[in-house]
């Protein structure tokens, strides 16, 4: 069976689970309602965005348009997706409050550095997807390469989503698995078909409010039934031990923690590589600001999406923390639940008919916004990366809004075959999931090094990006499998195999550069740091000097109060 | 080697890039037509809000039990109808700029 930890490429998969039985929700027609009238919405969405899509533009980047506070919440909701709800608070009920390094310092100050720093290149040089930024700055081969690896990393993150949907479905409400597959695969391809990424994104602001109705409510309850956080602290400090609920117990090097990584690791691996790989070049995010309406909403787009990260984490801590105090063997045998089974458990103990539906109804969003982020950003890197510049060029732009339509209907009945097999070989599926958790790291020393040095060739950003992603796999697949250097745990393992994939890729990025002719300089403006492209030269619209709407400001209060929300967890 | 960016002679750059992106925009019909998200939300958070809120007015003592003491629905649907009606009165309050409506 899968795991849910995989939607964050930071967050590989543990140990195979799930659901136990026995967690069927007492659901009634009112909670059905409140779950029809959300899918009523959601199709509602998909029509009502058809009328605004005219041009490809406007079908696979909303046609550079939107405001800063839809595309922020999209740029959070898309990462929101349930399997990493469900699979956070299983972190928190198995590894207790050292689930903040995912918020704190795996994500906040990669959201920031997006915005601030790597933002200007992406908007202004008007770029349509990440990989087609490779292509402007390296060469075909590093453009051809990770569009594929994108492509294919999409449709089977997709269909993961669908199958951990189908087993939670099965589980709660008792649908056939199939069923559940059938049904959120069909309002998925309908509404992106329909709207393109402006319905995407729509749905998932609306999904991102539904989810804190659900969750919200379940954390209280979950609290009340504890006595509070102090209760809360004070039985897990008496079944779990101090270091449970402190961040950074227990993770001096060479001393043992259940994570099985120490404060180095942390910091380097989850903190910078792999956090700012998934963060700044997974284009399921980047997309959300890339369809920002000018350079300013989209510096702000993973600005405004911090805020709501930095808190989210309690939302998720709580419930599986709360869980592992109820059920103080909760993931072992004996207990009858799985780390992935906290919130529902919950759920089924302490929320009634009515909060119940809204809580299924934003579980069910969650793993649908989930699917579709990675849907609408595979037909736009399909289309315009793969299929307009190598497959059939040239055509007139309706042409390739067809494609695009086409293309979705492909890739989510990929999706849905991809959750039927996941369904029969779950070993293979799991094993691919975390061969496409490395895809990033290499494209973040790819996108960095090119960015900040500008002798790297035209020829080094391919053989980087083999050598990043072969190295952190060898090192996770050989090394670490099969014994040869010693960590205690596949989290462990995760941090070291990003570190040693982000130090290869650079590493064989120097010596391809210094063997090679450097890019001619004109050819780089706008693309690397100290230079701007001539789309950065559009005036700032009115209101957006407003000192709220400062990036500097919105980011660097981003990173300050994530450091502080540290300090009650230090000690 | 050389550093040719392509084989069959294809050469993409920036220009390129800004130049088809810049003409695709001139055509995009998103800002003009799309509608306004803040109704949607406002409209479902209200009526999930009235929906939830009248359940627990009529909670049972036992589903008050349930959730720890607390009348979880009633409050829930207090915060969903706030959340709702801020949506919709901010729509009020600020509607789209007439700029960006006219351009169909």
């Amino acid at each position: 069976m899968l795991n849910y930890r995989v939607q964050n490429p930071t967050d590989a998969p543990v140990s195979p689970t799930s659901l136990a039985a026995g967690l069927r929700l007492p659901t009634n027609g009112l909670d059905y309602a409140i779950l029809a009238i959300y899918f009523a919405v959601v199709l509602g969405i998909g029509f009502a965005a058809r009328r605004s899509v005219r041009t490809s533009l406007d079908f696979f980047l909303s046609g550079r348009s939107l405001p800063a506070w839809i595309t922020g919440l999209a740029f959070i909701s898309a990462n929101l997706a349930a399997t990493e709800i469900l699979g956070m608070a299983a972190n928190s009920a198995q590894y207790g409050a050292y689930t903040v390094h995912w918020y704190w310092i795996g994500a906040i100050p990669a959201m920031v550095f997006l915005g601030l720093v790597m933002m200007p290149f992406y908007y202004g040089s008007k770029v349509r997807s990440v990989p087609e930024m490779l292509l402007l700055r390296f060469d075909r081969a590093a453009h051809l390469l990770s569009s594929i690896l994108f492509a294919f990393a999409a449709v089977l993150i997709a269909g993961v989503n669908l199958y951990a949907l189908a087993i939670v479905v099965e589980a709660l409400l008792g649908w056939p698995q199939w069923v559940a597959i059938v049904v959120a695969g069909a309002f998925v391809l309908a509404y992106i078909t329909l709207g393109g990424l402006s319905s995407a994104i729509y749905n998932e602001v609306l999904q991102f409010f539904v989810i804190l109705a659900a969750l919200i409510p379940l954390s209280v309850l979950g609290l009340k039934k504890v006595g509070g956080w102090d209760g809360l602290v004070d039985r897990l400090t008496a079944t779990h031990g101090h270091n449970f609920t402190t961040a950074w117990g227990g993770t001096g090097i060479g001393s043992a923690n259940p994570l099985g990584a120490n404060w180095l690791t942390i910091v380097v691996g989850l903190g910078f590589v792999l956090s700012f790989g998934y963060w700044t070049t997974n284009f399921a995010e980047v997309q959300r600001a890339l369809s920002a309406k000018n350079l300013s909403a989209a510096q702000r787009t993973p600005l405004i999406a911090a805020y709501p990260k930095i808190f989210i984490v309690f939302l998720v801590m709580i419930p599986g923390l709360v869980a592992a105090a109820l059920v103080p063997n909760i993931g072992r045998s004996g207990s009858g639940l799985q780390y992935n089974d906290a919130i529902p458990y919950l759920m089924s103990q302490l929320l009634p008919n009515g909060v119940l539906g809204i809580a299924v109804t934003g579980l069910l969003a969650a793993f649908m916004a989930g699917m579709a982020a990675n849907v609408s950003s595979f037909n736009t890197v399909f289309t315009t990366d793969i299929w307009a510049k190598y497959v059939v060029r040239g055509r007139e732009d309706a042409y390739y809004v067809r494609f695009g339509r086409l293309i979705t209907v492909i890739g989510v009945c990929a999706s849905i075959g991809t959750a039927f097999l996941a369904s029969s070989f779950s070993n293979i599926m799991s094993y691919l999931q975390t061969l496409f958790s490395f895809f990033n790291v290499p494209m973040f020393v790819v996108f960095v090094v090119g960015m900040f040095w500008k002798r790297a060739s035209a020829k080094s950003g391919f053989w980087g990006l083999l050598a990043g992603t072969v190295t952190a796999m060898v090192n996770y697949f050989v090394l670490y499998r099969k014994g040869v250097i010693g960590i205690p745990t596949d989290q462990g393992a995760n941090f070291v195999s990003a570190i040693a994939g982000f130090v290869a890729g650079a590493v064989v990025m120097v010596i391809v550069s210094l063997f090679t002719a450097p890019k001619p300089e004109a050819e780089l403006e706008g693309l690397v740091y100290g230079t701007r492209s001539p789309g950065m030269a559009e005036p700032p619209a009115p209101g957006d000097e407003a000192w709220y709407r400062r990036p500097a400001l919105l980011g660097w209060g981003a990173v300050i109060l994530a450091a502080l929300c540290y300090i009650p967890f230090s000690f | 080697m050389t550093d040719d960016s392509g084989h069959s002679g294809f050469h993409y750059s920036e220009q390129d890039v800004q130049r088809e992106v810049t003409e695709l925009e001139s055509r995009s019909t998103t800002a003009a037509r799309i509608f306004d998200l803040r109704r949607i939300i406002g409209g479902l958070f209200v009526l999930y809000g009235v929906i939830v809120t009248i359940t627990g007015i009529t909670d049972s003592q036992a589903e008050i039990d349930k959730a720890q003491g607390i009348n979880i629905n009633l409050w829930t649907g207090i915060g969903m109808l706030l959340l709702g009606v801020f949506f919709l009165v901010w729509l009020w309050l600020r509607p789209v700029p007439p700029a960006e409506e006219a351009g169909r």
